[in-house]
């Protein structure tokens, strides 16, 4: 225990020159190109894209790590989860990941992350320091959505076959419980104070949102947009604002962005961005959102308080997953 | 310090145990469910370079299976798949009654049309439901319906209607057709002269292939003659077993396209169809298979997941109720085609959009933009609750 405290104040000391050295520059959002095997950069002061980082195969799932600089990037067809150093732009290291990785999430420790592996129907734990798998669950079938609670006490996965959400409790490294919901859930998020949890479902074309505490769920959001067809609603990204009040919802294949009161649930307006949106995320400010759409293969920009797209900025093939990186 | 807050963490963790639902603490049912193929002599093809796989189907059961555990075993449900895959229907008509006596509630039936409605009348008295994953007669769907009969394959004129809509959204109407000698090719350009009628297509020329050279060595010098007919913006070909079809391809009088049976073909499935998740069940199929996974597999594993996600879904594990549970409005089915999949409570037929692929890519997939319904797009393809004299929710579960 000790002797790993230590090792993660030197680490995180040799870490301070990256860091300053990246406070030169302006925020910056990640792209993944799951068709093009790369990131784009994009400079969130000039809305355009500055570089792009060659990385492995079929890249999706994106994070930072805890201190910023690293990027972690599941590449799903080469088995393994790379990190990226953001200060050289390369790739520094491939962690064991389990096979076909696709979404993660950094465990608050910074330490662990938690991998759904898309083939195995498996979560697979990986402690980042080490670079060593320390736990693998099995869930359901295709493991997609993974979320650690705001406490880190929880992680949840979603199994787009199974149509379940997969509760496991971090300390064990076991399955605490099962919740049923509607066909091919997608993401899950936990709300900022870890009382509830918000979970998509593609193919049912709802939001569930499931009471932490009891693990039931509460509520159930539906989707209605004039002239699309509501097997085309499919709500997949989910993104919960700081302050509690909003939720926005990417709806895949109807190309808009469901704004949602979080405190009533009710769906406030739709927001036409490219075509097929999947993810989302937030500027550091949170003044601005940024979508993924995966056909047209570009980001749009969301004014967050004018609800409004402001901005598209191509990037390449296919882009799914978004991390951002305050200055 | 960081004891007292493992040994609360601990303490938390024992609290949280009791409330949990874990597979361990329930009692496994045991799910099992029946597949019958029968195994028909093969003709003699010309284009036989390719041949069909004879497991057809059962791969896609046993896909299913595996799926359907992989989720079960959080409820207590274990899955199995019962199998006899036969030359002989009388075989397999006894099995059927063997396995409803011994308690089966589904069957996943991979059986020519005749053979499935022998079969459907000899279970009616048992509460079985069959799942028709072999058979694309329309006549199954529109007269002919057995109550206890779902169809997951679609039929002959959901794929007429398929390529129809797509040739009209190109601008392809005027249509040369060529039929095979087979009775199913006949039925096959019933279906497209159907689907001309629907959506506006004209079928200017129409030729029966009667040629017994060998094509292989002679398609050049042939099929233009066969050709030469008035003028079409397209060739469809009615040839299901692939006798000739192939070599339509490249060698038409006027350079055309070729759809149908081959070229561009309407499938319910095929390995080109990777989008919507597919390629997660395209790659557990063939680590299991050892090879592609087709329409008739994807009807058997839609069958087989259909009653695993409706058995979690809160489904009571018997035949008639699981029938009326399915026909009902509110069930809903991811089948990796990028809308929920439900049933037709008229007939049976599962409703699903179909692929239009080309040997190695994916073209298109109906139903095209713009063909409206006013309650279900995926009714534009197949015959719809007017033109079917079925009502089989009506006739009750038996």
């Amino acid at each position: 225990m000790k002797h790993l405290t230590m090792r993660r104040l030197a680490l995180s000391l040799l870490m301070l020159p990256a860091m300053s050295a990246g406070t030169a520059m302006a925020d910056v959002a990640y792209v993944s190109n799951e068709k093009d095997n790369s990131i784009s950069v994009i400079d969130l002061k000039t809305l355009e894209v500055v570089e792009t980082i060659e990385v492995g195969q079929r890249p999706r799932g994106i994070t930072l790590s805890k201190d910023q600089t690293q990027l972690y990037v599941c590449a799903s067809d080469d088995d393994t989860v790379q990190v990226v150093d953001l200060a050289t732009k390369k790739v520094i290291e491939n962690l064991p990941s389990g096979e076909d990785p696709e979404q993660f999430a950094l465990h608050p420790d910074g330490k662990h992350l938690y991998i759904a592996n898309e083939e195995d129907a498996i979560v697979t734990v990986v402690d980042v320091d080490s670079r060593s798998v320390t736990a693998q669950i099995e869930v359901g079938v295709e493991p997609e959505g993974m979320t650690v609670s705001p406490d880190g006490k929880l992680a949840v996965n979603t199994s787009e076959t199974t149509s379940m959400l997969h509760w496991i409790d971090t300390e064990q490294k076991h399955l605490v419980h099962n919740t049923k919901v509607d066909q091919r859930p997608r993401h899950v998020v936990f709300s900022h104070d870890g009382k509830e949890l918000w979970a998509s479902s593609e193919i049912g074309g709802t939001v569930a949102i499931i009471d932490v505490a009891t693990k039931e769920i509460t509520h159930k959001i539906n989707f209605e947009i004039r002239g699309i067809h509501p097997d085309k609603v499919q709500p997949v990204g989910v993104e919960l604002s700081q302050d509690g009040k909003l939720a926005f919802v990417a709806l895949g294949p109807a190309n808009h962005i469901a704004v949602v009161d979080a405190k009533t649930y009710k769906v406030i307006d739709y927001l036409l961005v490219g075509r097929r949106v999947w993810h989302m995320a937030f500027s550091p400010d949170e003044k601005l959102l940024l979508t993924t759409n995966g056909i047209s293969g570009d980001v749009s920009v969301i004014d967050v308080e004018k609800r409004k797209v402001v901005k598209s900025i191509k990037v390449g093939r296919y882009p799914w997953g978004l991390a951002v990186k305050a200055d | 310090m960081s004891l007292c807050k493992r040994l609360f963490t601990l303490l938390a963790v024992s609290l949280l145990l009791p409330m949990t639902v874990s597979a361990a603490d329930t009692e496994i049912r045991n799910i099992e469910i029946g597949y019958l193929q029968l195994q028909l002599p093969k003709p003699p093809l010309l284009s036989n370079i390719l041949p069909d796989p004879d497991d057809s189907g059962l791969q896609g059961a046993r896909v299913g299976i595996s799926d359907n555990n992989a989720g079960g075993r959080f409820l207590g449900l274990h899955y199995d798949v019962k199998e006899l895959v036969s030359t002989d229907k009388e075989a397999l008509f006894t099995q059927g009654r063997q396995w409803a006596d011994q308690g089966i509630q589904y069957l996943v039936v991979n059986l020519p049309a005749a053979e499935l409605t022998t079969l459907a009348q000899q279970l009616s008295d048992t509460g079985v439901l069959l799942f028709n994953a072999g058979s694309p007669d329309d006549s199954l769907r529109i007269s002919n319906c057995s109550a206890n009969v779902l169809h997951t394959l679609p039929s002959r004129a959901m794929l007429g209607d398929a390529l129809a809509q797509w040739l009209i959204s190109k601008k392809l109407k005027r249509w040369l057709l060529i039929t095979g000698t087979r009775p199913e090719d006949k039925l096959y350009a019933d279906a497209i002269r159907r689907a001309a009628k629907r959506f506006g297509g004209k079928i200017v020329a129409e030729k029966d292939w009667t040629f017994d050279s060998d094509l292989r060595r002679s398609a050049q010098a042939e099929v233009p003659l066969f050709t030469q007919t008035t003028e079409y913006d397209v060739v469809i070909v009615a040839d299901e077993k692939g006798d000739f079809g192939e070599y339509v391809l490249y060698n038409t009088w006027y350079p055309r396209p070729v759809v149908g049976t081959q070229g561009l073909t309407p499938v319910a499935w095929h390995r080109a169809v990777e989008q919507w998740g597919a390629a997660q069940l395209q790659s557990r199929f063939e680590k299991q298979a050892n090879r592609w996974m087709n329409s008739v597999d994807y009807a058997a594993w839609a069958a087989v997941r259909t009653v695993g996600e409706a058995l979690s879904q809160g489904a009571d594990n018997s035949g008639p109720k699981m029938r009326n549970f399915l026909l009902n409005k509110d069930f809903q089915f991811a089948g990796f085609k990028g809308r929920k999949l439900t049933f037709r409570d008229w007939n049976g037929q599962m409703r699903q959009p179909i692929e239009l692929v080309q040997p190695r890519a994916l073209i298109s997939q109906s139903p095209q933009e713009g063909y409206l319904h006013p309650t279900n797009e995926l009714d534009t393809l197949g015959y719809d609750k007017p033109e079917s004299q079925c009502r089989i929710s009506e006739s009750g579960a038996k």
